[in-house]
């Protein structure tokens, strides 16, 4: 009887301990997002960090989208086409989510690269922009040059290619990404899977309070 | 030994109760096939995807959906007012029966009450399909 206690006694201490480390290894509040991707050191020792190179694409609205449009904003990125029998409508559903929630405030976009520049023509996105009840200066869906919007994919770290034996004739992942205002990536959601994406709310909301 | 059996009885009576879970089959081929764009809790989406929750055209068009399911759907749709139109594909690989636990799983979900469906009418009507309505 009296090991038994000791040992509840000396388990209940052990337990206490690592419950009150895991506290203390909580996160402060002020903890800012990492900047994902590979980083280079110059000579003089600075450290440049990944960076979403210049582009330019049209939105729905035949606006022409460019970084420069996009300065002083931090924006949540994904890849998408309008027949995609897959996983699309479950990611717009998410980015939805983003959308509603962030609609108000002024220093955050969105970017909808279409991948099928062939189908995705501007009438087409606008009519998809409609359908999606979405303001277009709070979010753009763009096309562009094919090889253009296939190459930025690769810097935000998305899959998308051209494969005629998958559902609708491309691959792509549903990955959704958050770029802050200097066109570093931040953060990533998965599309498919609304809790990655609850966490991400979160992470934007994080980033947008970094900037104050 | 009252008491085991007792105990026995609350253990048998609790499982079942945990465990009833009706549709098992259509919920996990409506998610595989259908939750992707009606979403899992079939609200569909804004004015590009039909809702399926308390869907009007669910309920009034029910000898149609063996064959929406099978052959897919073209063209305007107005479900709860709302005019729909996006293509959807049809899944061929389907068979009859499993049409009819898909059928069964979304007319009793998300508060849908909109009657059984069973196979022999999930048959006769794909025997049908293309002739006009």
């Amino acid at each position: 009887m009296r090991s038994i206690s000791t040992f509840l006694f000396t388990f209940a201490a052990i337990l206490s301990l690592v419950v009150s480390s895991c506290v203390s290894e909580a996160q402060p509040d002020n903890l800012k997002l990492p900047i994902l991707g590979n980083r280079d050191i110059t000579a003089n020792g600075d450290t440049i960090y990944h960076t979403i190179p210049d582009f330019s694409f049209i939105d729905q609205d035949s606006n022409v989208i460019t970084n420069k449009t996009l300065e002083g904003k931090i924006y949540v990125s994904d890849f998408f086409f309008i027949h995609c029998p897959s996983i699309c409508p479950k990611v717009k559903a998410q980015m939805m989510k983003i959308y509603d929630k962030f609609q108000d405030n002024d220093n955050l976009v969105i970017l909808s690269h279409s991948i099928d520049t062939k189908n995705d023509t501007i009438p087409a996105l606008k009519a998809y922009a409609n359908k999606l009840e979405i303001k277009t200066e709070k979010w753009h869906l763009v096309t562009g040059e094919k090889d253009l919007i296939f190459s930025i994919a690769d810097e935000y770290f998305v899959t998308a290619l051209v494969n005629d034996d998958a559902p609708g004739g491309f691959d792509h992942s549903g990955r959704i990404i958050l770029v802050d205002e200097n066109r570093h990536v931040r953060a990533f959601a998965e599309g498919t899977d609304p809790k990655s994406v609850d966490h991400f709310l979160k992470d934007i909301e994080q980033l947008l309070n970094e900037d104050k | 030994m009252k008491i085991n059996s007792l105990l026995f009885l609350f253990v048998v009576i609790l499982f079942f109760t945990c465990d009833y879970k009706p549709y098992s089959q259509g919920q996990v081929l409506y998610d595989f096939h259908c939750s992707n764009c009606h979403m899992a809790d079939g609200s569909g989406l804004k004015q590009l995807i039909p809702p399926l929750a308390k869907a009007d055209y669910l309920k009034e068009n029910q000898k149609e959906l063996p064959c929406l399911i099978k052959n897919g759907v073209k063209g305007p749709m107005t479900v709860n007012g709302v005019v729909f139109d996006t293509e959807m594909a049809g899944i061929k690989t389907l068979n009859d029966i499993q049409i009819n636990n898909i059928i069964n799983y979304i007319n009793h979900s998300w508060g849908n009450d909109f009657g059984d469906s069973n196979v022999k009418d999930v048959k006769n009507a794909l025997e049908h399909c293309n002739e006009a309505k």
